[in-house]
């Protein structure tokens, strides 16, 4: 019998498929997947375990404390007032630069996406520091403004760090609204306005869904900013019980409170778009063409729409450049640049080898997604997502429970630290290596196997190169990620370890804004960098569609 | 009859280092008149239907409906006061709304009771009441045309649009789909202005008929007159298979390398000619005739019919015969005319 009439003979057995299926899980790719879900999972479990330590009556007056009701209204107050804020600037800047011809439309999105390239905290800093007798604006122009604090200081300054998270999917999602759809709405007899409201406005309900979605976790999540101005969060309650009060059960319990919080935006997200599906029921053309029906003229409106763009722009992105340069200017003295080199240096040291392992997981998920779709691999790439959407603080502590139980030895070292980045920025890692390998074509593989390689072989010699480069925009965004993140840098770091977002943090809590200014300025510049690799991304995604 | 729409001296360009998209085009649509544009892809078919829904503006011409200018150089009302029809080649339906609000999706104004009755009597013009609460995701590529269709007859519009709305169903179904389409529009007294490239659908679905290519019409008439007297050799050869000659015409006859042919008008001198493939004759040689006589190079047996190539001279001729008619390749045969060549070019006038 030669090889060919024995692989026939193997096609008949049943066990034949049940093999390939096993093949497609081999350890090499099953093992990081199982330890992601594991590393995740884990953790949030014995955050379980801790809250439910406390005795039967003592629970009760935890759950029941009149504190969370307060911190419960001040949460969803801030969630739902940002997410409004963000919708009546994402709106008109999304329609404004997408369907309207006004010129400079390419230089207003570039200033609708600069505004993530200025960390929430940077945003409060900015604030913080602009207003007051010896503030900013004084020292510029010689009289004061107010000082921005409390609800409305947190609301402004998330608002304007979050709003490009809308704009960018509300954009995406006009682009790709059939024009034919709008001219089917005008042969039946709509007006343009009438258009946009009956039929552009309902087509953009799933981006705005997941963009709010974005932004109401980002909201929960964010630490930096409710705790410079001092409103009473989830989070920034978190902080409080843990460091000052060191109530580790009630912590825990807030910890889980906002875990639930999380969980209810997911789940009304879920709702939200269940049964949605908004793809083109025909083979429509795509893009719009230069021959699609001419964009909506504003008449006397445009000098309106110029002054909001302008003005969006002045306050998102010109003001905090100018501010922190101006306090960099103040304050500028040589000795601190040791300060910032040691700042620098430390979050390098957990920032570059958490980017290299997220890239390493987020390899082996995403090959098993796109290659070997399984409920299986479903639930692994979901779960790291729930990492992702997990609230730092929340996050954190929970690792410092599991650490202190598990590894007693690496609690407060910086290993807690690149384990707490890995996963909880893994999901911005899986994207990248999902786009490149729809790329690479399985049969390519199939092809070096047949050419005698092994499958391992096989992957590294006939896929591998073609990921390279979704796996270097992995690793960047993870990198910066961490480079610029606060609550669990704060919550997790060993003793002395102080980074460019600690010492930001640190400064502008005294008020020592001047002091501030380089670490927020170096901060800025690694933010530039991330918008500028997205962007990047973003085009190259557009070019490989077109 | 004064027509429902005239379009006079259409032309439009959208690069102006490239020749018009549209050049000059004029044409009548009567009242309940199906009329066809048809032409090969790039011809300007689609872009004149847009020009006529309001979805462009002219460069030149007029656009006049119901004795009204609704568009030109200087005029240019919006699409939405037109009151036309339009039926995407890929349907456009919105995903967001449900088959019942696509069809009221252009009843707006109307009364509730009115609107709900007015609907429900499209859907079942298009046999779609059973499906009224789908998406249109969940409907196939027949019932989203319907949809479509539905939506767009609604609000009663006199003329309706057609930009090739059969061009995205399988072969089977079109022509099932054609036929009902076509009975609904003449059973509601509808005009129509349909585009497509399948000359087949242009003749059994039109009234009358326009051939375009390169921007310009090249022929008007009836599916008959364009088919059997096709004033271009162009339009004689994009209507199905044909046999261009070139010939000396002496009045009623020309000398051709058939031999010696009727015209279906009168002609002198060089002049190219049109003759269909079902109108020669093939019979088997008995003696050598004035050249006309060749070998089968080719037979294709199609079932009812059969299609032979046959070579005289230097030259290739398609005969299109009954399935009587059996020969077999290496056949000496004898080539006849039974109709008048139409007469597709002259040289000179007479």
């Amino acid at each position: 019998m030669n090889l060919s009439q024995a692989l026939l003979q193997l096609r008949r057995l049943p066990a034949y498929r049940q093999s390939v299926r096993l093949s497609a899980g081999r350890w090499y790719f099953l093992l990081p997947t199982v330890a992601v879900g594991v590393g995740v999972v884990l953790p949030l479990v014995y955050l379980l375990v801790r809250a439910f330590e406390a005795e039967g009556a003592n629970l009760v007056e935890i759950v029941f404390r009149l504190k969370n009701l307060r911190l419960l209204g001040n949460t969803a107050l801030l969630v739902v007032g940002v997410v409004v804020l963000d919708t009546l600037l994402a709106v008109p800047l999304a329609w404004l630069t997408s369907c309207t011809p006004l010129k400079g439309g390419r230089f207003f999105t570039l200033m609708g996406v600069l505004p993530l390239a200025i960390p929430s905290y940077v945003m409060a800093y900015v604030l913080l520091s602009l207003g007051g007798n010896n503030g900013a604006f004084a020292h510029l122009f010689g009289t004061s403004i107010p000082r921005l604090g409390g609800y409305w200081g947190a609301l402004i300054a998330l608002s304007l760090y979050t709003f490009p998270y809308l704009f960018l999917n509300l954009r995406a999602a006009l682009f790709s609204v059939d024009p034919a759809l709008e001219e089917s709405a005008r042969s039946l007899g709509c007006r343009p306005w009438e258009v946009f409201y009956r039929v552009v406005i309902p087509q953009l309900r799933p981006a705005f869904t997941a963009g709010g979605l974005l932004v109401g976790l980002h909201v929960l999540g964010d630490f930096g900013v409710v705790s410079l101005m001092r409103y009473e969060t989830f989070s920034y309650a978190l902080y409080v019980q843990y460091i000052a009060a060191f109530d580790r059960v009630y912590a825990a319990w807030l910890a889980l409170m906002l875990l639930i919080l999380a969980g209810g935006l997911l789940y009304t997200e879920a709702r939200l778009l269940r049964g949605l599906r908004l793809d083109r029921a025909g083979s429509g053309v795509g893009v719009r063409s230069p021959n699609a029906y001419s964009p909506v003229s504003l008449g006397i409106w445009r000098g309106a729409a110029y002054l909001f763009l302008a003005i969006l722009a002045l306050v998102s992105v010109v003001i905090p450049i100018v501010t922190v340069s101006l306090w960099m200017v103040k304050g500028m003295d040589i000795s601190h640049l040791t300060d910032l080199f040691n700042a620098l240096s430390s979050a390098l040291l957990a920032s570059a080898p958490a980017a290299v392992l997220s890239a390493c997981f987020a390899l082996p998920l995403a090959y098993m997604g796109v290659r070997y779709p399984s409920p299986f691999s479903r639930l692994m790439e979901r779960v790291a997502y729930i990492g992702y959407a997990t609230p730092p603080l929340a996050f954190a502590l929970s690792l410092i429970f599991f650490a202190l139980w598990a590894t007693p030895q690496l609690y407060q070292t910086v290993w807690v630290l690149i384990y707490a980045y890995t996963l909880h920025f893994l999901a911005e890692a899986i994207g990248p290596v999902r786009s490149s390998l729809y790329h690479a074509s399985p049969r390519l593989e199939e092809a070096a196997r047949g050419l005698g390689y092994s499958a391992l072989t096989a992957f590294f010699k006939a896929t591998f190169p073609l990921l390279i480069r979704g796996l270097t925009v992995s690793v960047a965004f993870v990198f910066l990620a961490s480079m610029k993140e606060l609550p669990m840098t704060f919550l997790l770091s060993p003793p002395g370890y102080e980074t460019l977002a600690t010492n930001v943090w640190s400064y502008t809590e005294e008020a020592m804004f001047a002091e501030a200014a380089p670490y927020a300025l170096t901060l800025l510049l690694f933010s530039a960098l991330f918008v500028w690799v997205l962007l990047i991304q973003e085009r190259s995604r557009d070019a490989s569609l077109a | 009859m004064h027509p429902l729409l005239s379009v006079r001296q259409l032309t439009k360009r959208f690069d102006n280092t490239l020749p018009p998209v549209v050049d000059g085009v004029s044409f009548d649509v009567l009242p309940g008149e199906i009329f066809a544009l048809l032409g090969p892809s790039g011809c300007g078919k689609t872009t004149t239907l847009r020009l006529i829904a309001g979805f462009e503006r002219a460069d030149m011409g007029e656009l006049i409906f119901e004795g009204e200018m609704i568009g030109s150089p200087k005029v240019h009302s919006p699409p939405e006061t037109r009151e036309l029809g339009f039926v995407f080649q890929d349907y456009a339906l919105f995903p967001h709304l449900s088959v019942l609000e696509n069809v009221a999706f252009g009843l707006k104004g109307w009364q509730p009771e009115l609107r709900h009755k007015r609907v429900m009597e499209v859907l079942g013009m298009v046999e779609l009441v059973p499906l009224k609460d789908r998406k249109p995701h969940q409907l196939s590529g027949g019932e989203q045309q319907r949809v479509a269709l539905a939506r767009s007859i609604a609000p009663r519009p006199k003329l309706i649009l057609l930009d090739e709305p059969f061009a995205n169903l399988d072969a089977g179904l079109r022509q099932t789909t054609r036929e009902e389409v076509r009975e609904m529009l003449k059973g509601a007294g509808m005009s129509a202005v349909l585009v497509t490239h399948d000359e087949e659908e242009a003749l059994s679905f039109a009234d009358r008929l326009a051939v375009m290519q390169d921007g310009g019409i090249e022929q008007t008439g009836t599916p008959e007159e364009v088919y059997y007297c096709p004033a271009t050799p162009f339009v004689a050869d994009f209507l199905g298979k044909t046999n261009l000659i070139a010939g000396e015409a002496k009045g009623d006859y020309a000398e051709t390398p058939l031999g010696r042919l009727r015209l279906d008008r009168r002609a002198e001198g060089r002049v190219e000619l049109s003759i269909r493939p079902e109108h020669l004759r093939m019979d088997a040689k008995t003696a050598e005739v004035n050249g006309k006589v060749g070998a089968v190079v080719m037979r294709e047996f199609k079932g009812h019919d059969l299609t032979y190539r046959v070579q005289i001279g230097e030259t290739d001729y398609f005969v299109q015969t009954d399935y009587q008619c059996q020969f077999q390749t290496g056949d000496r045969v004898e080539l006849t005319a039974i109709e008048p060549a139409v007469v597709v070019k002259k040289s000179h006038s007479t």
